[in-house]
């Protein structure tokens, strides 16, 4: 009895840090992931110092890797993503916590999870053999801004829509108490309530848009070394850099790529740390009330 | 101001419209046409020459997509088991917890250059390169998705199975994981489509073979996706309709596996 019994606490003991382990793969998996592409990107850091981040230059035949204009064009695409996202994706999540009934609800859940599944490499697709081409637009900061936003709209209004699902009823039914229209109860008190978590959510839809690559690869056009305000000019982004370019790249300028995902990495986790601190307090705050 | 709500709605629905259509209005005629030699054909070695084949590709997606699941969904369900049976509340928990929805913003394309270090660079192209990105994407997925439904099971249950003198472990095989499966099975396939569709973290692990390979760790190997990304560019009519017939088919399978996934969550929520 005593001989099984410890037979039984020793195979618990095993399950028990079997599941530990796997958790922990997470850290250690994230922690692999800086360490890896850091050291591979070593060389070209050796070649360029800081002005691998201050000067525009990217010619591989001279050696030169300045990507600042690829920096450039990551936060520019990525805000003109946002742009269009933002409203758009918050009227979506108002008009589904607010106003629309059930019976209308659940087919918009349906619209926008059908969205998020469809492959960005099919977006991609679509976006520079119909839209650049039949609407005039080419392949430009704007494209890729365009098709980012299709992308990320999904999410923000999912976040969104956890985030102002836990309004309190209370906060609402006074605001109408006291006779605020729908709008002005939005405004008073849905609003307010759930702007921390609606930050977070707009924050991890910038992170996403940002680390896209496939989609805008294909959209974005490709042009070195353009810093332009004009979102009609072609450009290009630290991640359609490093898809379009690897297959020809030698070992100096496969360092400066993948210098160019750590860069990437580095800015999105930071992103994306923010933004989860942020999303999960205001749930919380919610759930507390 | 409902004015406004229900047009950002219409902008939501639009492009889903106009990409759904494109795809079937030019996939469909490519790929059904002599059906089915566009599904089991080779893919032609020159872009430029009409005529079907995506049969690597497919095999190249269901292998690659394959072997991720059959790492990430274990190991994902066992870290969710952590999560949520043992280390309820500590902190060590809290972190991975954390991280891993932090995890889930990591770019798929860093994920490939990580896997590219890790792996390809050592053993050269394979299908299995592929799947490990693949896997290291859907980690963090399938741990959140199996703890939303590890929390759903009532603690009586567990607490039944106690009182018979069962160990934790068996419980949690025997009594909490079954309960919670058909959760697990559909979140776990949500996050299997999305998989199948992606494609940055297969572009330095795969390569973009055009013949069948049946071998998961040797020789180069395709993918739906990457042969749409390799053909959207390119010049030749003839590569552009392999593009939509690749597209078409790949959402068909994705929308294939969501469907199962939604039919498994239909049957929770009868069951509650």
């Amino acid at each position: 009895m005593h001989d099984l019994r410890g037979h039984r606490a020793y195979a618990d003991g095993a399950f028990r840090w079997a599941a530990a382990g796997a958790a922990a793969l997470v850290l250690l998996i994230l922690g692999l992931i800086f360490i890896t592409i850091t050291s591979r990107s070593l060389p070209v850091f050796h070649q360029m110092g800081l002005g691998f981040f201050t000067t525009s230059r990217w010619s591989p035949a001279d050696a030169l890797f300045g990507a600042l204009a690829f920096i450039w064009g990551t936060a520019f695409t990525a805000l003109i993503a946002l742009a269009i996202a933002v409203p758009v994706s918050l009227g979506m999540a108002l008009f589904m916590t607010q106003v629309a009934p059930p019976a209308i609800k659940k087919p918009l859940v349906y619209l926008t999870d059908l969205l998020a599944g469809v492959p960005s490499v099919v977006f991609g697709l679509w976006g520079v053999l119909v839209l650049s081409q039949h609407f005039g637009l080419g392949r430009s900061f704007l494209t890729a801004g365009v098709i980012l936003a299709i992308m990320i709209i999904p999410i923000i209004t999912s976040l969104s829509r956890e985030v102002i699902e836990t309004t309190p009823p209370g906060d609402k039914e006074g605001a109408l108490a006291l006779g605020a229209t729908r709008w002005e109860m939005i405004g008073a008190a849905v609003l307010p309530h759930s702007a921390g978590g609606l930050v977070g959510a707009v924050m991890l839809g910038l992170g996403r848009a940002m680390g896209e690559t496939i989609a805008a690869a294909l959209v974005i056009g490709s042009a070195l070394g353009q810093i332009t305000l004009s979102p009609l000019a072609p450009g290009n982004s630290m991640p359609a850099v490093i898809a379009n370019e690897w297959g020809e790249a030698d070992a100096l300028h496969k360092s400066a790529l993948i210098a160019l995902a750590v860069t990437l990495f580095v800015i999105t986790i930071i992103v994306n740390l923010a933004a989860t601190a942020i999303v999960q307090r205001s749930m919380r705050k919610g759930q507390g009330s | 101001m409902t004015g406004l709500m229900i047009a950002s709605v219409v902008l939501v629905a639009l492009p889903l419209i106009a990409v759904v259509s494109a795809i079937f209005g030019r996939g469909v005629t490519v790929a059904f046409q002599n059906f089915p030699d566009f599904f089991i054909k080779e893919i032609p070695s020159v872009a430029r020459r009409a005529g079907p084949g995506m049969g690597p590709a497919i095999l190249g997606t269901l292998l690659v997509t394959g072997a991720a699941t059959l790492i990430a969904v274990p190991l994902g369900v066992l870290g969710a088991v952590y999560l949520h049976e043992y280390g309820r509340g500590n902190r060590f928990s809290r972190l991975v917890r954390f991280m891993a929805t932090v995890m889930t913003g990591v770019p798929s394309i860093v994920m490939g250059l990580f896997i590219y270090v890790l792996w390809t660079l050592h053993f050269g192209y394979s299908a299995f390169g592929g799947s490990l990105a693949l896997a290291c994407l859907m980690l963090p997925v399938v741990i959140g998705a199996t703890e939303q439904m590890l929390k759903l099971v009532p603690h009586h249950l567990r607490e039944a199975s106690y009182a018979l003198g069962t160990s934790k472990s068996r419980t949690i095989l025997t009594v909490v994981l079954p309960a919670a499966l058909p959760g697990i099975v559909s979140g776990s396939l949500l996050a299997v489509a999305r998989a199948a569709g992606e494609t940055a973290p297969l572009l330095f692990a795969v390569g973009a073979a055009t013949e069948y390979n049946p071998h998961l760790f040797e020789e180069a190997n395709t993918a739906l996706s990457i042969q749409i990304f390799g053909n959207a560019t390119s010049s030749f009519v003839a590569a552009q309709d392999r593009a939509w017939g690749a597209a078409l088919t790949l959402v068909l399978l994705t929308f294939v596996i969501t469907l199962v996934a939604r039919i498994f969550t239909a049957r929770i929520a009868r069951r509650r």
